[in-house]
C-alpha cells in the first residue's frame, strides 16, 4: 500500500475556529509545543529556587533560617526529579520535538493530533500532581531523586507518607503522557515526511530527538515498574523492594524483598535518562553550530551512527551507577568496559562538531556562542564520567561533590546551553521576531561563566571527600575549613547565575513586543521549517503544497551557488556531489 | 525500507526525487499499524521487566509456590475465543461481509468482558482462601501480574467499544476496516501476553 503523505489529506487538518481550540485544547502541533515548553520552563523555575535555597544553606548555614534538614532533602529530591524529568525530558521532546519534528519533516502536523493534545494535558496533570506535594502533610518526599527503597517509604524520611505516594503517582501519569507523545513522534519521523525527504536527509535535530524517543519509549517502562511496585509495597504492604526492617523500633511487616532491584529497575531507567536528555541536545547542537558556522555538519552519517549507537549502548551501561552496592566486581568489570566503550561514538560527536567549525565561517551570534559552550562543558562533564566510569576511581569519589559536579556539568549545564542556543536559534521562527542580541550575549557570557565559577570547584570539594546529600557538614578531621569558602563562593556563583536567567525572560518578553522583524530565514539556513510561506508558520505550516525534498540538510558554502546555504527545497546539482564525495571518500 | 541501505547511503549526493506518491525509506503501512506495533513493543517491555523481577524474587528464599485456580484455564479458553472470532471478523471485513464481520467484532468483545469477569473471580477466590496481595511474594506478583493484563485487556475493551458502536450504526466497513484490524492484532498480543504470563505464574 503506498502510503498517502497525511498533508495532502486536507480534511485531517482540525483547523481550530475559536480562541479555545486555538490556544488551549489545541492540536496544532506548534501550540502544544509552547505549552510544554512554557509548563517545562515554569516547573524548572520551581525546581531552580529549590537550588538557590539548598545552596544558601550550603554556603551560609548559619546565617539563614529557610529550611530545615527535612526540608533540605526534600528540596533536593524535587529539584533532581523536576529537573531531569519534568524539565528536559519534557522541554526537549514534548517542546521542542513537537515543535519541530512536523516543520523539519515537511508535514502539516502530528499523524495523530488528538493524541497529541491528550499527550500535552497528561502532562500538565502530572506536574500538578507533583506540585500537590508541596502541600499535602509532610510535604513531598525527600528520598533523593533516586527514591531508593527502603528509606523512601519508611517512616522518619520527609515525605514518606502523602510526598512519595504523589511523587509516584505523578511519575506514573508522566509516563502514560510520554507513551503518547512518543508514539505520535517517532509515527510522524517514519511514515509522514515531505516527498524526498529521507531518512538520511533529516537534519541531525530529528535523528536525535527520534532516538531519544525511543530510548524514552523502551527505558521509562522501568520506571513505571518500579513506581508501581513501589506503590503496591507502600499502599498495599507487599515486600517487591522492602527488606524485614525495624524503624523507630518496631519491626515493620515487610520481609525478604530486594532493595537492590530496585536499584536496578531504576538505573535501567536512569542511565538511558541521560541521553533521552543528551542526544535531543546533540542533535540541535549540531544543526546550530552548522548553521551558524555556515558549514555541513563534519560526517554527517558518522553522527547519525552514533546516535543510534549510544542509544543503543545505553542501556547496558546502567550498573555503573550501583558500584558501591556491593555487586561482584566481574559486573563491574563489565560495566566499566560498556561504560568505556559508549564513549568512543560520544568522543566522535565532539570531534565532528569541533571540526564542523574549523575553517568554518563562524558568526559569532548568541545562538553560537551558547553552542559553542555546550562543547566546553560537555567535553569538561565527559571528561569527568571517564573518571567514575571506572570502579577504583569511582569508590572513593563516590557520593561526593565530584558526582555532583559531574553529572551537572554533562547533563545539567550542558543540554540547559542547548536548550538556550536552541530557543535563540528558533525563537525568530516561532514569534517572527528576533530576539536582542546584547542581551543575549550578556546572559550567555554570565551563564557561561557563572556555571563554570559553580561546577569547576565542585570537583576539588570532591577529592577532598566532601558529601553530597549533606545538610551541614559540621566539623571533621579530613574537610579543612578552606572548604566552607568555597561553598560560600559556589553559592554566591550559583545565586548570580539563577539571576542572570532574569536577562533571558526580559529578552524573551521585550523582543516579543519590540523585536526587529526576522523575516521568514533570518540565519540563512537550509532546512525546511525555515522555508515555510509564512513566520511564524500557520496552521497547517505549508500553505497549499507540501514541500518537496531535492537536497540534504547540509548544503553550506557551497561553491559556484550563489548564497551560502542552499535550501532543502531547491532542485538542481550545482556540482555538489563531486565536491562532497571527493571529500568524504 | 531497509534500515542498512538507509543507514549506509550518501545524502550529500544530488539525486533527483522520485516518480509517484509513496514516501521514500518509510514502511509500508499505515500510520496506526505502525504506533500500535511500537506500543505492543513497549508493553512487552513493561511485562519483560515484571518478568524479570518474577523470576529474581524467586530465588530469593521465602517464596511460597501458588496453586493456581482452575478457573484460569477456563479464562485462558475465553480470550483464546475472543481472539478467534476477531480473526474471522477482520477476515469477514476484508471479503466485505458487513453482517459477518459485526457479529463476530461484537461476540469477540463479549468473550474478552467475560475474561475480565472471570480474572476478577479468580482474584476473590485467592482472596477468600487467605492468599491476598501481601500475604507472600508469590500471591503479589499473582495479582500485580494479572491485574497489569487486565488494565491493557481493559484499554482494549474500550477501543473495541468505539469500533462497536461504529459498527452497530451506519458506518461504512471501509470505515471501520482499520480499526478492526488493529483490534484483532492487539488481541492476539494480549492472548500471546497471557499465555506467556500463565506459565511463568503456573511454574513456579
Amino acid at each position: 500500500m503506498a502510503y498517502v503523505p497525511i498533508a495532502d489529506q486536507a480534511q485531517e487538518l482540525h483547523d481550530p475556529h475559536s480562541f479555545i481550540t486555538k490556544y488551549v485544547w489545541s492540536q496544532d502541533h506548534k501550540v502544544i509545543a509552547i505549552q510544554y515548553g512554557g509548563t517545562a520552563i515554569m516547573v524548572g523555575l520551581v525546581a531552580l529556587c529549590l537550588s538557590v535555597a539548598m545552596r544558601l544553606q550550603l554556603g551560609f548555614p548559619d546565617s539563614f533560617s529557610l529550611i530545615d534538614p527535612s526540608s533540605y532533602y526534600q528540596a533536593v529530591t524535587m529539584h533532581g526529579m523536576i529537573m531531569v524529568v519534568y524539565l528536559l525530558t519534557a522541554l526537549f521532546l514534548g517542546g521542542f520535538g513537537n515543535y519541530l519534528i512536523p516543520l523539519m519533516c515537511g508535514t502539516r502536523d502530528m499523524v495523530f493530533p488528538f493524541l497529541n493534545m491528550l499527550s500535552f494535558w497528561v502532562y500538565l496533570l502530572s506536574v500538578l500532581i507533583l506540585l500537590s506535594s508541596f502541600f499535602v502533610t509532610g510535604g513531598p518526599t525527600g528520598a533523593g531523586w533516586t527514591l531508593y527503597p527502603p528509606q523512601a517509604i519508611t517512616g522518619g524520611t520527609p515525605g514518606s507518607d502523602g510526598g512519595i505516594f504523589l511523587m509516584l503517582v505523578s511519575l506514573g501519569v508522566f509516563i502514560i503522557a510520554f507513551t503518547m507523545g512518543g508514539l505520535n513522534y517517532v509515527t510522524t519521523i517514519f511514515q509522514a515526511r515531505a516527498k524526498g525527504m529521507t531518512m538520511m536527509r533529516l537534519p541531525l535535530s530529528v535523528w536525535g530527538i527520534l532516538v531519544a524517543t525511543v530510548l524514552g519509549l523502551f527505558a521509562f517502562p522501568a520506571l513505571l515498574v518500579s513506581a508501581i511496585m513501589m506503590t503496591f509495597d507502600l499502599k498495599l504492604g507487599t515486600s517487591f523492594f522492602m527488606p524485614a526492617i525495624m524503624a523507630a523500633g518496631e519491626q515493620l511487616d515487610y520481609n525478604g524483598g530486594s532493595p537492590i532491584l530496585f536499584q536496578h529497575l531504576f538505573w535501567f531507567f536512569g542511565h538511558p535518562e541521560v541521553y533521552i536528555v543528551a542526544l535531543p541536545a546533540f542533535g540541535l547542537v549540531s544543526d546550530v553550530l552548522s548553521t551558524h558556522a555556515r558549514k555541513n555538519i563534519f560526517g554527517y552519517r558518522m553522527m547519525v551512527w552514533a546516535i543510534v549507537a549510544i542509544g543503543g549502548l545505553s542501556f547496558i551501561v546502567w550498573a555503573h551507577h550501583m558500584y558501591v552496592s556491593g555487586m561482584n566486581p566481574y559486573f563491574g568489570f563489565f560495566f566499566a568496559t560498556t561504560t568505556l566503550i559508549i564513549a568512543v561514538p560520544t568522543a566522535l560527536k565532539v570531534y565532528n562538531w569541533v571540526l564542523t567549525l574549523w575553517e568554518g565561517d563562524i558568526r559569532l551570534n548568541t545562538p553560537m556562542l551558547f553552542a559553542i559552550g555546550f562543547i566546553f562543558t560537555f567535553i569538561h562533564g565527559g571528561l569527568t564520567g571517564l573518571f567514575l566510569g571506572n570502579v577504583v576511581i569511582d569508590l572513593p569519589l563516590s557520593d561526593t561533590y565530584f558526582v555532583v559536579a559531574h553529572f551537572h556539568m554533562v547533563m545539567g549545564v550542558s543540554p540547559v546551553l542547548v536548550v538556550f542556543a536552541a530557543l535563540y536559534h528558533w525563537y525568530p521562527k516561532i514569534t517572527g521576531k528576533m530576539m536582542n542580541e546584547t542581551l543575549g550575549k550578556l546572559h550567555f557570557w554570565c551563564t557561561f561563566l557563572g556555571t563554570y565559577a559553580i561546577y569547576l570547584p565542585m570537583h576539588y570539594l570532591g577529592f577532598l571527600g566532601v558529601p553530597r546529600r549533606y545538610y551541614a557538614i559540621g566539623s571533621t578531621d579530613f574537610i579543612p575549613a578552606s572548604a566552607q569558602t568555597l561553598n560560600e563562593n559556589i553559592t554566591i556563583a550559583a545565586i548570580f547565575v539563577a539571576l542572570a536567567q532574569i536577562l533571558f525572560f526580559i529578552n524573551v518578553f521585550w523582543s516579543l513586543r519590540s523585536g526587529k522583524p526576522a523575516g521568514g530565514n533570518p540565519w540563512g539556513a537550509t532546512t525546511l521549517e525555515w522555508q515555510t510561506p509564512d513566520t511564524p508558520p500557520k496552521h497547517g505550516n505549508w500553505g497549499e503544497k507540501l514541500p518537496v525534498v531535492h537536497r540534504w540538510a547540509y548544503d553550506y558554502s557551497v561553491p559556484g551557488y550563489k548564497d551560502d546555504f542552499i535550501p532543502q527545497t531547491v532542485a538542481g546539482d550545482f556540482g555538489v556531489s563531486d565536491d562532497h564525495d571527493s571529500k568524504e571518500s | 525500507m531497509s534500515i542498512y541501505k538507509e543507514l549506509s547511503s550518501k545524502p550529500w549526493e544530488y539525486r533527483a526525487p522520485t516518480e509517484g506518491t509513496a514516501l521514500e525509506s518509510a514502511f509500508d503501512l499505515a500510520p496506526e499499524k505502525v504506533a500500535l506495533r511500537l506500543f505492543m513493543v513497549v508493553a512487552g517491555v513493561i511485562f519483560s521487566l515484571v518478568g524479570v523481577t518474577y523470576y529474581v524474587r524467586l530465588d530469593l528464599g521465602d517464596w511460597v509456590p501458588l496453586s493456581d485456580p482452575g478457573l484460569l484455564w477456563w479464562n485462558t479458553g475465553l480470550l483464546v475465543v475472543g481472539s478467534v472470532c476477531l480473526q474471522i471478523s477482520r477476515n469477514a471485513a476484508f471479503a466485505d461481509n458487513r453482517a459477518k464481520a459485526r457479529s463476530m467484532f461484537i461476540l469477540s468483545g463479549l468473550f474478552s468482558a467475560a475474561f475480565v469477569t472471570g480474572q476478577w473471580f479468580v482474584w476473590q477466590q485467592l482472596t477468600a482462601a487467605g492468599l491476598g496481595v501481601n500475604t507472600n511474594p508469590a500471591s503479589a506478583f499473582f495479582f500485580l501480574l494479572t491485574g497489569l493484563h487486565l488494565v491493557h485487556v481493559l484499554g482494549g475493551l474500550w477501543v473495541w467499544s468505539k469500533t462497536a458502536f461504529r459498527l452497530l450504526g451506519k458506518a461504512d466497513l471501509a470505515t471501520v476496516k482499520l480499526s478492526i484490524e488493529l483490534c484483532t492484532s492487539y488481541w492476539h498480543f494480549l492472548l500471546v501476553l497471557w499465555v506467556l504470563l500463565f506459565a511463568a505464574l503456573a511454574n513456579t
